[in-house]
Order: structure tokens, then sequence, then C-alpha cells
């Protein structure tokens, strides 16, 4: 069973969103992706300073079996990625919601959040898939 | 012993090949039917193939010819070829194959007859070939990888212009510059690809690049009339404007020339031909495309990585497998899969056999050959179009009239181009005496000149025709693979010790399902190096190829009714690019009938990957059509898609049989469903080696569908290509498929560009097809299809009762393949596909295909040409496997210690003082009795895959790293 936190929005397609209270979202692949991908080895991510549209295509996550696109939960502006994974794609795998992080935006309607899966019915999802 | 009374027409036998290509004799093939309690082979295809869809007749083809007769008919049409003295160039060269390689490479079925290096345990002989041919590549490019080879040169230049657009995010524009200087051929295949990628070329002066922008831009260095251009201006002003700079580089010339590596290219691409790869007539031939390491992960095609094995040592492998179609389907970074293995192994090694001093001498030799004939023709008066030049001449001025009579009285070919130049390309094979006879042509014979004194006076000044700044500085093949190896003992060594790492259908066979990796019989390969195929220049003269052109349109006739369609297109160079070439003629023949909006591309979920890969390079929309229960298509799902889309259906794309090896009963109403919306069928012809002589796509609905030579039609593997898809049309289509600007085709649109360099792909492969077709006739055909259906029936009959067989057809037959599950293994003992897959190493086999098309699952085709000895041994190995399963399952071994979880097994385990396994060593290596009297090593253990790919290397490993 993977760990799927209370505190986070998901999207159907595997992302999770935090919400850091400043007008910022951080963003990554949940536990249940980065299993379902088995070991990551390289992961693509866009530039600082990129706008994203919700649903448009922003990097993906290679691993040795599998290639997956990622998706912009939300409307945003990108602020930081996470370079550290550029040498360690395999924190993805060990460390998902943490230091496994792909990319933090600056979004303007926060609200938007409310629009994205809770907790529950994240793991419905999950639920069905298995 | 009494006196044998058979007539001599009974002693002389037409019909012998078929008895040679067929594994099973007519008592295997009784006892195989009576296991499956079928009557006979009629019977039994009667339950595998649909009623409705059969021929009901034999092939209307001629009587066969034993192999000595096919060869002597062969050898008169190669005669009718004439091998003139060529010195056309635009891409192509003579050169002389070492015959060493010749020899022990080329015609060695060790090398020729192993599959893609998808096993790379049993396959690092050819996984180092290539290596050090992307080695070669990157020391002479420049640049920081290379992968393991293209189809050609122009779809290499294509790949470069996709490569640009996906990676340059700086610059909006949608249009491409490309020099005009560049290859006509290769212009004619990018226009082609980029009229469905939604890119305008723009064709301008070389250095007019600063006037245009634009997102990528190529140049051809030297360019094609031979000019060394001044590529650093050139590349900075593409870079001035956020452009990338591609360069269509000749190979040899930077043996001498400033590598545009150093010149800030971001991709170089050329053709590795003249590295000892006869011309053919086009092909094949490996192509080479080299980038920096900011674009590593968008590189099409197939790159060799170090990675190490389970016991820490190095071990070759494919690396970023994930990029590619199977993988990626419609978001790969290219349709490709099929590289130029055989030729890039060639082109390598030649490079390993002359050195780094060997090409530099070789070049050199070209280059100054080609100074002496300036200087001769300058001297008299001879005006050339550019000042500098690596091999490459362009008179100007001259009485072409005059010129051509004299060449055509030596047998010598010149490029004449429309507009009164001149082309004199030198190449390897060029001689002092060949110069002599070229000054002879080209100025008559009262010119005096002296090669000699030539020479003297351009040593004395120091002159040549490379440009101040563009001598090449840096050194290039220095890692000892290409010191190592220069007498021919040691080159000979070399090449026997790399063949002896990899498993080839010398040794076992190769049960990939979906690859069809029957016998390249040695008769059918012979020709390849006859030199009335092997040295023809792909633009020599029509009058020059009748021989050629006659064995294609025999060859073309036997596909015509082979497939039931009106016309074979023998251009496409591999299965996708047959793909691609099939739907770029629907495309183009619904434009012509005001429907060019159609461009919704149907495709099953079953569908091998490249289907997708090739629908997006043709501008298509994909929609997936579900498959249910029993792996067919859903045709409620086919006829609700076809329905909503239907003003917009352009295509459906289906294999047929299935990719889950069955034949599918409802075939013809797809086609119907499709048809009735308006939409075109496009029929994979992966699988048409189970059809041949049975049923014919043709007939049942098929618009289109591609040929993989290499599979049905014997054409070998070569260890990952060459390949040839040519496709099959209805007569509607036929004017809309791939014509040629440098060799127009007859009945094909003007219009209508190309998808390969050369009009007929890789021709001088053609011969294999035309022989196995010729020796095995209407009869023998058919009797080769039924017994692939036999085969791999009775395989599925052998191992059922041990793994579950997936998918049946109607009658519980499936068709020449068969996908078995082992994910209920995996459940109840923790044991992979990819675990069976290596075990099956120790006791000496190839696994089959894994996890395609389902995951989790082995697919395996074990094809006409296994006797049943073969398939018994096969199928006790997968039994013996299957009770190793049974001591996981039971506990005896655990699931990190048993002999599956182990394999494979190498010599290094062996070796180890201790053995801490729950099993024996005899176990582990000689699970068989046929591994105790011959036994193919693994020449490493496992390869760590994930380590590769995060530390991606893609260059020769210091030789301290091999382990010896």
């Amino acid at each position: 069973m993977s760990n799927i936190p209370a505190n986070l929005r998901y999207t159907e397609s595997h992302e999770w969103v935090l919400d850091n209270g400043d007008g910022t979202l951080t963003i990554g692949i949940t536990d249940h992706a980065q299993e379902a991908l088995g070991d990551v080895v390289f992961v693509e991510l866009p530039e600082v300073g990129r706008e994203l549209d919700k649903g448009e295509e922003f990097g993906v996550i290679e691993s040795v079996k599998a290639a997956s696109d990622l998706y912009a939960p939300l409307d945003g502006e990108i602020v930081a990625i996470n370079e550290a994974l550029e040498d360690a794609p395999e924190t993805v795998n060990s460390s998902p919601y943490d230091d496994g992080w792909l990319l933090t935006i600056k979004t303007s309607d926060s609200d938007a959040l409310d629009d994205l899966l809770d907790a529950d019915a994240y793991a419905a999802i999950v639920d069905a898939e298995a | 012993m009494s006196t044998d009374n058979r007539r001599l027409a009974e002693l002389v036998s037409h019909d012998a090949f078929v008895q040679r290509h067929n594994g099973p004799d007519a008592d295997d093939t009784q006892a195989m039917l009576a296991a499956l309690d079928v009557a006979d082979m009629a019977t039994l295809i009667d339950k595998t193939i649909p009623a409705g869809i059969r021929l009901g007749r034999e092939l209307d083809l001629e009587a066969p010819r034993g192999e000595a007769e096919a060869l002597d008919y062969l050898k008169r049409l190669a005669r009718q070829n004439k091998v003139f003295k060529t010195y056309i160039g635009q891409g192509y060269y003579n050169t002389h194959t070492p015959a060493v390689i010749v020899r022990n490479v080329l015609e060695n079925p060790g090398w020729y007859t192993a599959y893609t290096p998808y096993q790379p345990e049993i396959a690092q002989g050819r996984l180092e070939g290539l290596l050090n041919f992307q080695q070669m590549v990157m020391d002479l490019t420049g640049m920081d990888l290379a992968n393991a080879s293209l189809l050609d040169e122009a779809t290499a230049a294509a790949e470069a212009m996709a490569l640009c657009r996906r990676a340059n995010r700086k610059v909006k524009s949608e249009r491409f510059f490309v020099a005009d200087d560049v290859f006509p051929q290769t212009l004619d295949v990018l226009r082609t690809r980029a009229a469905y990628l939604g890119i305008e070329l723009v064709v301008d002066r070389a250095d007019a690049i600063a006037e245009h922008e634009v997102f990528g831009a190529l140049f051809q260095y030297p360019g094609d009339g031979g000019h060394v251009h001044d590529l650093a201006t050139l590349i900075g002003a593409a870079k001035g404007n956020q452009a990338m700079a591609c360069v269509a580089a000749d190979l040899m010339s930077l043996a001498l020339l400033k590598e545009p590596g150093a010149l800030g290219a971001d991709i170089v691409l050329g053709n590795s031909q003249r590295f000892g790869v006869p011309m053919g007539f086009g092909g094949p031939h490996a192509a080479f495309f080299a980038t920096t390491d900011k674009h590593k992960r968008s590189i099409p095609g197939r790159i060799i990585g170090v990675s190490k094995d389970s016991r820490g040592n190095t071990a070759l492998r494919m690396a970023m497998q994930t990029r590619e179609q199977h993988i990626r389907r419609e978001k790969a970074t290219s349709n490709i899969c099929t590289a130029q293995a055989l030729l890039a192994n060639i082109a390598g090694f030649y490079a390993v056999y002359h050195g780094a001093e060997g090409l530099r001498t070789i070049a050199t030799r070209i280059h100054r050959l080609t100074s002496i004939l300036a200087e001769g023709l300058q001297r008299k008066g001879v005006s050339l179009e550019h000042d500098s030049w690596f091999d490459t001449l362009t008179l100007t001025g001259v009485d072409v009239g005059k010129i051509h009579g004299r060449a055509l009285t030596h047998e010598i070919n010149l490029r004449l181009h429309d507009d009164g130049r001149v082309g004199v390309s030198l190449d390897e094979t060029t001689t002092p005496a060949d110069v002599a006879v070229l000054f002879d042509v080209l100025l008559g014979e009262e010119h005096e000149l002296s090669i000699s004194a030539l020479d003297e006076a351009l040593v004395a000044d120091g002159r040549d025709g490379i440009p101040a700044g563009y001598h090449r500085e840096s050194a290039y093949l220095t890692h000892p693979n290409f010191t190592r190896y220069r007498s021919e003992t040691e080159m000979l060594r070399y090449l026997k010790r790399l063949e002896n790492h990899d498993l080839s259908l010398t040794h076992a066979m190769i049960p990939l399902g979906s690859c069809t990796m029957k016998l390249n019989a040695t008769s059918e390969m012979i020709p390849i190096t006859w030199p009335e195929f092997a040295q023809i220049h792909p633009f020599a003269p029509n009058d020059q190829t009748v021989g050629y052109k006659q064995m294609i349109d025999e060859l073309a006739a036997f596909l015509v009714e082979v497939t039931g369609y009106d016309h074979i297109s023998m251009q496409p160079n591999s299965g996708a690019q047959g793909e691609y070439a099939g739907l770029v003629a629907i495309r183009r023949y619904q434009a012509d009938i005001g429907e060019g909006h159609r461009d919704i591309c149907l495709i099953p979920s079953s569908a091998h990957g490249t289907n997708p890969a090739s629908a997006a390079m043709a501008q298509m929309q994909v929609v997936v059509v579900e498959c249910d229960d029993s792996g067919n298509i859903d045709i409620a799902d086919l006829r609700a898609k076809a329905e909503q889309h239907s003003d917009k259906l352009s295509a459906i794309m289906i294999t047929y049989p299935s990719t889950h090896g069955v034949f599918e009963e409802t075939v013809r109403e797809v086609c119907q469903i499709v048809h009735a919306h308006g939409g075109q069928v496009y029929i994979d012809g992966a699988n048409m080696n189970a059809q041949v002589g049975l049923c014919r796509p043709g007939d049942f609905g098929g618009d289109v569908s591609h040929l993989n030579l290499h599979k049905t039609f014997c054409i070998p593997h070569g260890g990952g290509g060459p390949g040839m898809g040519p496709i099959g049309v209805k007569a509607h289509l036929a004017p809309f498929v791939s014509n040629h600007v440098v060799t127009p085709i007859s009945g094909v649109r003007k219009e209508c560009g190309a998808v390969s360099a050369a009009a007929y792909g890789s021709a001088s492969i053609l011969p294999i097809s035309w022989a196995y077709i010729k020796m095995m006739g209407a009869r023998g055909l058919r009797e080769a299809t039924e017994l692939a259906i036999l085969n791999a029936n009775y395989i599925a009959h052998r191992l059922a009762d041990h793994y579950p067989v997936l998918y049946r057809g109607a009658n519980g037959m499936v068709a020449h393949e068969c996908i078995i599950d082992t994910r209920p293994l995996k459940a109840s003992s923790g044991i992979s596909e990819e675990d069976i897959a290596k075990r099956l190493m120790d006791y000496g086999f190839h696994a089959p295909t894994m996890s395609f098309p389902v995951p989790g699952t082995l697919m395996i085709e074990p094809t006409e040409s296994e006797s049943r000895y073969e398939i018994e041994r096969f199928c006790e190995a997968m039994i013996a496997i299957r009770e190793e399963i049974r001591r996981v399952e039971d506990g005896e071994w655990s699931l990190d210690d048993n002999p599956l979880a182990n394999a494979p097994h190498t010599m290094a385990d062996l070796r180890d003082a201790e053995w801490p396994h729950a099993y024996s060593r005899e176990l582990a290596a000689f699970p068989s009795e046929a591994t105790k009297t011959g036994k193919v090593w693994p020449a490493v253990n496992r390869v760590d895959n994930v380590f590769g790919d995060r530390n991606l290397i893609c260059s020769c490993p210091s030789i301290d790293e091999y382990r010896d």
C-alpha cells in the first residue's frame, strides 16, 4: 500500500501538490507513481521562469522500463526546480514527497487547488488501478 | 546393391532447397500433427486461418530452381550491370573492404544472423563493435556522443531537423534552413519529412544563413560541389540567431579537416559507407549521428552504453531504451527501430584495422590525388568552381559532350550536372594511373601532364586544397582498440573473439516472437558481395544497372503475387520507414481527392509501438482502439470510434495475424468498417510470414502493407540491421509512393518526394529475398508458412501444461507464434520473465521476446526453419526451468539465491573458490545434456541497466576495465 499524505493535493496523472502558503506550490510525483515506474534514471525538468498552463506537459521521468510525461496540475510560473535530481534521480524513488520534489511554481489562483483531488479521492484512484 | 532405375527427370531436383530451408521432415511433421490431434496439415490450417480470407489456390509463381540454378540465373542478371570506374561521389564512394573483414564479418553468419542485442549478456561482441563505431564517430566529428547508426545520411538529416525542433525552445520559428549545396537526395527526404512535421524549409546559399530566422540549419561539409566551407563562420552565424547548427559531414574528410565539434556544431551526421562498406546501388550502409552532451536524451535510434554486471565488471548494453518507439509510442524521439548494425560494425572495424595513421594516410592520398588533378586542370586552363576541396572538384565551362564521350570509352562515370558543370570525386581506390586517365578524359590525350611532377610541385610548395585554419590539429582514434589490431593475425583473432561472445543462429534457435529468425541461407547471401551488385553507384546511368532493375522488377512481381497488391515500392529501408512511406502515400492520395483534412489514425492497443510513432511522424492523430479479453480488436469499440471520427478518419493500422499471435476472425469486417467511413487500411506486414501462400492482405481489405524482407523473406538481421521494408499498395495509391530526385521512378508522381537516400533503398540485399522466393517456389513458400504455424502450435501444445498460453484463435490454435503468460509465476514465486530469459542463456538459448506485446509475458516464434530436434530441446529447457521455479515456489530455494535470479552464470562464477549457492555449479552452468558437450558462455553476468542509464557512458571504456 503506497503512502498518500493527507496534507497534499493530487492529480489523476499522479502528481502531488503542496501549498507552501506563500503563493507558491511544490510539485512532485506520488509514491504510487514512483513505484510503478521502477528505478528512476533521469528526470527532465523545464527552465525556471517558464509559464505553465494547467495540463501542459512540463517534463519527463524515465526509468529503465518506462518513461512518463509530467503534467502541470495548475497554471503558474516556475520559480524553482530540484537541480539535485540531475545527479541523483533515484531520490524520486527514495523520497518522493520530500527530497524528490520536482519544481515549485508561483500561482495567482490558489483557489484552483480545491479542484484537485484530496488524499481520499486519490487513494480511490490508486485502488481502482490495482 | 541393385541398379537404381529412376529416370533422369527423377534424379534432377529443382525444389531441393525447400528441404534445406524447412526444419521438420515429413516424419516429424506427421508426429507433430499427431501430437496436436490433427489429421493432416490442411486440417491444421483450416482450424487456424479463417475460411473467409483463404487464398484457395497455389500462388502463381514460376517453378522453383535449385540453389546452383538460381545462382546461375542471378549471375546472368548481375552481368547485365556494368561496373564502371565511378567518380560520381555525392555521398557514395568506392572503398576497399579489408579482406579479413569481408570473410570474417560481412560473409560470416556468426555476425550476420544475430539479432538486435536486447539480451546483452550474449551480445557483448557486437556491442563492443558498435561501441568502436560510436567512438570512431565521436573522435572524427569531435562530438560528445554518437549513436550506433541510422539508416542513411538523408534520414539522419531528417532526424537532425526533428531533434532541433524538439530541443530548440528559444526560437519560435517553424523554419529550417538547408544550404543549397546539401546533397540533393538529402534535400529530397527533408522535404518529405518537413511537409508532415509542419516545418517550412528555407533553401539558400550557405553564407546567407544570417538572413534567416530558423530553429536549425544544415550545412554540408565539404559541400556537394566539393567546397570546404568556412564552417566556423556559418555555425557562428546560425547560432547568432539562436538556431541550432547541423553538419552533414564526410567521415573520411574529417581525418584531415577541422572537426565540426570544435567549430560549435550541435549535431554532426553523415554516411560511414566509405569506411569499407560497398556502395551496393544505394545500400545498406550505416549513417552516423553525433551530438553534444546537452542533447543526449533526445538522440534518435540505438545507443550503446557502458554499465556493469552483477559482479561489478564492465558490461555493455543498449542505453536509454525508454526514448524508443516500443516504449514511447507516438511520443518517441523517432519511429526508427532497425539500425544498420552489421554495416556500423564493418565501418568500426575498418577504423580498428587502419587506425589513425592508416586513415590519415588514406585520406591524405585521396586529397593529394585530388590536388594533383586540380593543379593539372588549372594549368591547362580549366576553371574550377571552388578554390578549396577535399576529394571533389567541379569543373565549369568545359565541353561536357566531349568529356562524356571520352569517359564512356574509358568506362568511367563522372558527375554530369544539367548546367554543363562536371563533378569528379576521388576515393580510396583511386590510383595515380587513374588520375592520368582522368586527365586524358577531361583534357584530351595531348595534355602532357605528369602525375609525379605535379606531386613534386605541390609538395615543394606545401600547397593543398584545404583552406587556412581548416587543417585538423586534434588527435583521433587514440583508444587502444584502434592501435592493437593492425596485424592481420591480431585482427582475425579480435574479430573471432568478439564473435564468440555472441549467440547467433549458428548456435541455437532464437525464438524471438515477432522477429522471425528463420534461415538466412548461404546461397541467398553469396551474391551480395559480387562486384556486379556491390560496386554499383546508386546514381550510375540506367544502362549500367539493367541487371539490378530486372532483379528488382522480378522481386516486385513475386511480392505482388504474394501480397495481392498491385504495386511494390522498393524504397523504404526498414519496416518503420515502410510504415511511414505507406502512411504518407495515404495522406497524399487523400489530399489529391480533396480529403486532406482526414488525419485520424486508429491503432489497436495491441499494436507495435512503431505504428503510433510512424503515425505521429505523418502528422496523424492517434486514436487507440481497445482489445477484448481474448486479445482481439474490440469490434464495438472500433465501430464507435470510426463513427465518432468518420469525417476525419484517415486510416487504421492493424497487424495480421495480430501481435497477439492470432488470426482474428473479424479482419475482413475491420477493413470494411474503416472503408465505410472513408478510411484506408494499413496492414502491418510484420507477421506476413504466417500468410504467404495461404492468404493475402490485398485480398481481405488492405490498401497498403510494408513487408519486412528481413523477417519473412530471409534478409538476415545482421545483429540489429540492415532491414528492408518495401510497401505493397493498391493501384489507387501507386502514384503516391516515394519518387527520387536524382533517379526518378516511373509511374510515381514527380512531386512525391523520397523517404530514403537511394531510389531502391538497400538494393544490394534484395538478391537475398529474390533467391529465397526463386528457390522455394509456390508450394515451397506455402509449406514454409504451414510449418511455421505447425511449429508454433506444437510449442504451445508442449508448454501448455507448464505455462499458460495467453491467446488462441477461435479453434484453439495460435498462428506462427505464441505468448506464454509468466505473470502467475511471478505472483507465486517472485520469478520474473526476465529471470526466465536470463536462465535460458545457461541452457544455451536466446530468450523469446520479453514483455511484448503484453508486459510480463514471453512470446515464442520458432519459424519453419527450426527442426523438431531443436524445438524439443527448447521445450525441454523451458520445462526444466519451470521445475526450477517450482523449487522456488516450494521454498527449497530462496528468491534471492536460486539459479534463475543469479542467471546467467559465467565462467567467472565457476572460477570462484567459494560456491555460496544453494544449488550446484553443475546445475548453474551445465543444466542440460546439450550444454555439457557444447556450451555458449555468456560473456558477462546479468547487466545492471539502472546503473548504466544513471551513469551514461557511450564511449570505449579504458582497456583495463575489460575483463580478460
